[in-house]
């Protein structure tokens, strides 16, 4: 499912074998430290950094730019206000940070597959058991999530032929109203499957 | 163990609007003449949660969609997904698409049975786009560090769409309400214990 659906690019390279909870550790702790990125040279060379770094994964600069580019009209907007309020290095740095932040979690992302990210979640959520948290309750909805969106995408279709097929044309109502109530209608026969399966027991 | 378990048919309800948000994410944008920023079909889908399945659900519901882009699904519109998302400038609207289903779900509750258009609008209004813009507006600022003015400006586009979505979405929901009675409860009673044939008013 991962390949059709996620983001992930098979490989093999020490960013693919590292493990999940430590990427995302890694991640963490970059965001926290981006706060005392100040110095527009730094923000670059980081980015260079980078850059290099999806390089050894083996990851190219289209699917690299696939990432970044629905930013960009926000980020233009940014950098230009920066350089109009302050000046082009505040303007480096802020937008660079934000470049550089997007740039790193892409690729944890596309070098982690979802399956093994849920269940880094699923471990990271051990602790909170005592809070009344329920880790595998939180595994089993990320799945059932997973699973919803083709799901979802398949009714849209069937949905839509319908409306073409009884000449409702293009009205957004006679598409979006069945398309919930034909939803509401599967979510209640999953709930009666999880049930069956025992999933309220205990 | 938690005392506040939730049933499976809510964690069905819950996935299964997580994946209406995500599928709607989906739909190409498309352009209005009126501004220069897109439509897209994807805060439809925080709307409709808050108003058909509630407060808790709906809130729960959008919080897995955002967990699922964490976790490196595409499913932002324009094909977007993985942590990064957070690190953007567009970080507020993520967490206002979990509070405003919440705070609309949660108002359209309380409101409950029949679904008025006058209501749902006034409550999607105020949570589909007074808070969430506020929220977006905060996350501007905090990330590119934009003055409240220039926050103010970088969204002004999208208010016609926006406009224009709200009320779609509060007809859809009220045609949800009349095609599958039984959701909203009715004033005095249990979600649970709402009479199933008589809404539609």
């Amino acid at each position: 499912m991962q390949s059709t659906l996620g983001l992930y690019q098979p490989g093999t390279s020490v960013f693919h074998r590292a493990p999940a909870g430590a990427k995302l550790l890694a991640l963490v702790v970059l965001g926290a430290a981006s706060v005392f990125l100040t110095y527009w040279w730094l923000v670059l060379g980081l980015i260079a950094v980078l850059l290099g770094a999806y390089t050894v994964a083996g990851i190219g600069p289209r699917t690299i730019l696939r990432q970044v580019r629905p930013l960009l009209w926000l980020l233009a907007f940014t950098a230009a206000y920066h350089v109009w309020a302050t000046g082009w290095q505040r303007a480096t740095v802020v937008a660079g940070t934000i470049v550089l932040l997007v740039l790193a979690a892409a690729l944890v992302t596309l070098t982690t597959p979802t399956t093994r990210l849920v269940d880094a979640v699923v471990r990271v959520l051990g602790p909170f058991r005592r809070w009344g948290v329920d880790p595998d309750r939180i595994g089993l909805l990320l799945t059932l999530g997973i699973r919803c969106v083709p799901l979802v995408a398949d009714l849209a279709a069937q949905v839509r032929e319908a409306q073409i097929a009884r000449g409702t044309g293009t009205s957004w109502k006679a598409f979006a109203v069945p398309l919930i109530v034909r939803a509401l209608r599967d979510a209640d026969a999953m709930g009666e499957a999880l049930v069956a399966r025992g999933v309220d027991d205990d | 163990m938690a005392q506040h378990r939730t049933p499976a048919r809510d964690l069905a309800l819950i996935a299964v609007f997580a994946g209406i948000t995500a599928a709607l994410g989906l739909i190409p944008a498309f352009y209005t003449p009126f501004s220069p920023a897109p439509i897209t079909a994807q805060s439809f889908g925080i709307i409709l949660a808050g108003a058909v399945i509630g407060g808790r659900r709906a809130l729960l519901s959008q919080l897995l969609f955002i967990a699922l882009v964490a976790l490196g699904l595409p499913l932002l519109a324009g094909g977007r997904g993985g942590i990064g998302v957070f690190a953007s400038p567009t970080v507020g609207f993520l967490v206002g698409y979990v509070v405003c289903a919440g705070v609309i779900g949660w108002f359209t509750f309380r409101k409950g049975a029949p679904y008025s258009i006058a209501w749902g609008l006034l409550i999607n209004v105020l949570g589909g786009m007074v808070l969430m813009y506020a929220f977006g507006i905060i996350g501007m600022m905090a990330v590119a560090k934009l003055s409240f003015p220039a926050a103010i400006l970088a969204n002004l586009p999208y208010l016609p769409g926006d406009t224009i979505k709200v009320v779609a979405a509060t007809l859809i929901a009220r045609g949800v309400h009349a095609a599958y009675p039984g959701l909203l409860p009715w004033r005095g009673t249990k979600v649970e214990d709402a009479p199933s044939e008589k809404v539609e008013a």
